[in-house]
């Protein structure tokens, strides 16, 4: 690697490629549908009559809130480890940086999957 | 890598020097000048010099010049056109980056402090050292490149129409103001190409006789080189001659799109 000169260092090991752009699309992508889902969502819980366990269970178990539900938290928590993944390529490098990557990726899958199986769980319950 | 404080080495102390507005100076201005010298192994340091506007120019570069030849010959600074097309006197005045040929002395209030570009590696005083901002320009080949041979005896013509469309973008001149107040360049200056190379990269890839605009945009599809960009506008807000190079990244990331389908 030419990392003896200036234009050698900048040249470096050469552009990534693979489509980079979709990570910076689908961060565009998500940020419309999160503002759709969650404004739905926020509406949704405002034209509950009650907020006990009950009454949010009867809800959530409808379809065309349950599928929402799992859309929103499939939008919310993509959008999330795209936006955060840019914030850690900004300001850490090297081994931190694929340390944190992985700890991301790791902590954005486990929290997406407990939200859906709980939604589900609701959803797919005998009524 | 994101850096909050300033190394031991480049920390400013508190040990310069004041010269004062020769007598009988009726309407004077107090300029605060970065120094540093690399070969005296000092921190670097404010000196303060009080000038006399009534037998000043009204620029920045004008009390500078003035400073130069006539207060304190140390001072090293670079100028050339001193009409803002050469980009020599950028630096860092009154907290945003400019040209300090264009920057009237009136529109800064209270003391001009004055440092170099921010974020740049200093050779001495207001001088910062390019090397790597130039060969992050040669790394996009800013040369009209092509295919096609070119036409016997004539130019490549090109349309008023297709002329127009390098309109906000030829008339960079380089100086480094937009990619130095960049905070994705500061962080990632290694990596991320910044807004003033990335604009010149769009001043070809928008050119209608360059036929290299894939191979361009290969070189470009890069997590930093490209996409460090986060649409601060930074660089739009400082640019001493009105350009938007956050618009022309935005144009660069819509071909990306637009190639990938």
């Amino acid at each position: 690697m030419g990392n003896g000169t200036p234009l050698g260092r900048v040249r470096g090991l050469g552009a990534a490629g693979g489509g980079v752009v979709h990570h910076w699309w689908l961060q565009r992508v998500t940020a419309v549908s999160n503002l759709a889902l969650v404004l739905w969502f926020i509406f949704s819980l405002a034209r509950l009559p009650s907020l006990d366990y009950s009454s949010a269970a009867l809800w959530v178990r409808q379809p065309l809130v349950a599928v929402p539900l799992c859309l929103l938290i499939v939008s919310v928590f993509w959008h999330f480890r795209l936006g955060v993944q840019v914030m850690l390529e900004d300001y850490l490098h090297g081994a931190k940086r694929v340390i944190a990557l992985i700890a991301l990726n790791f902590y954005t899958f486990a929290l997406g999957a407990l939200a859906l199986f709980s939604v589900l769980k609701i959803a797919l319950a005998a009524a | 890598m994101a850096e909050f404080s300033l190394p031991p080495n480049s920390v400013i102390k508190d040990t310069g020097k004041t010269y004062a507005a020769p007598a009988g100076a009726s309407r004077t201005k107090q300029f605060r000048i970065y120094r540093w010298n690399p070969d005296d192994g000092e921190n670097p340091r404010y000196d303060s010099y009080s000038l006399d506007l009534d037998a000043t120019g009204p620029m920045v570069l004008d009390a500078l010049i003035k400073i130069k030849n006539e207060v304190d010959p140390t001072l090293t600074f670079r100028r050339s056109c001193r009409e803002g097309i050469c980009g020599s006197c950028s630096m860092n005045i009154d907290g945003s980056n400019t040209l300090a040929c264009t920057k009237p002395i009136a529109d800064v209030k209270g003391d001009v402090v004055i440092t170099p570009l921010p974020h740049m590696a200093v050779i001495k005083d207001l001088v910062p050292d390019f090397s790597t901002f130039y060969a992050q320009y040669a790394s996009i080949k800013p040369w009209l490149q092509t295919v096609t041979p070119a036409p016997s005896g004539e130019e490549r013509l090109q349309s008023p129409e297709e002329r127009e469309k390098l309109d906000g973008l030829y008339e960079c001149i380089l100086c480094a103001c937009c990619s130095t107040s960049c905070p994705s360049y500061w962080w990632n200056s290694d990596k991320f190409l910044g807004p003033a190379v990335l604009l010149q990269a769009y001043r070809w890839l928008a050119d209608s006789r360059d036929e290299m605009t894939g191979e361009r945009l290969d070189a470009l599809e890069d997590p930093f080189r490209l996409y460090r960009c986060h649409t601060i506008m930074n660089c739009a807000n400082v640019c001493p001659k009105g350009l938007n190079p956050a618009k022309a990244i935005a144009d660069i990331k819509l071909m990306m799109l637009e190639r990938q389908g």
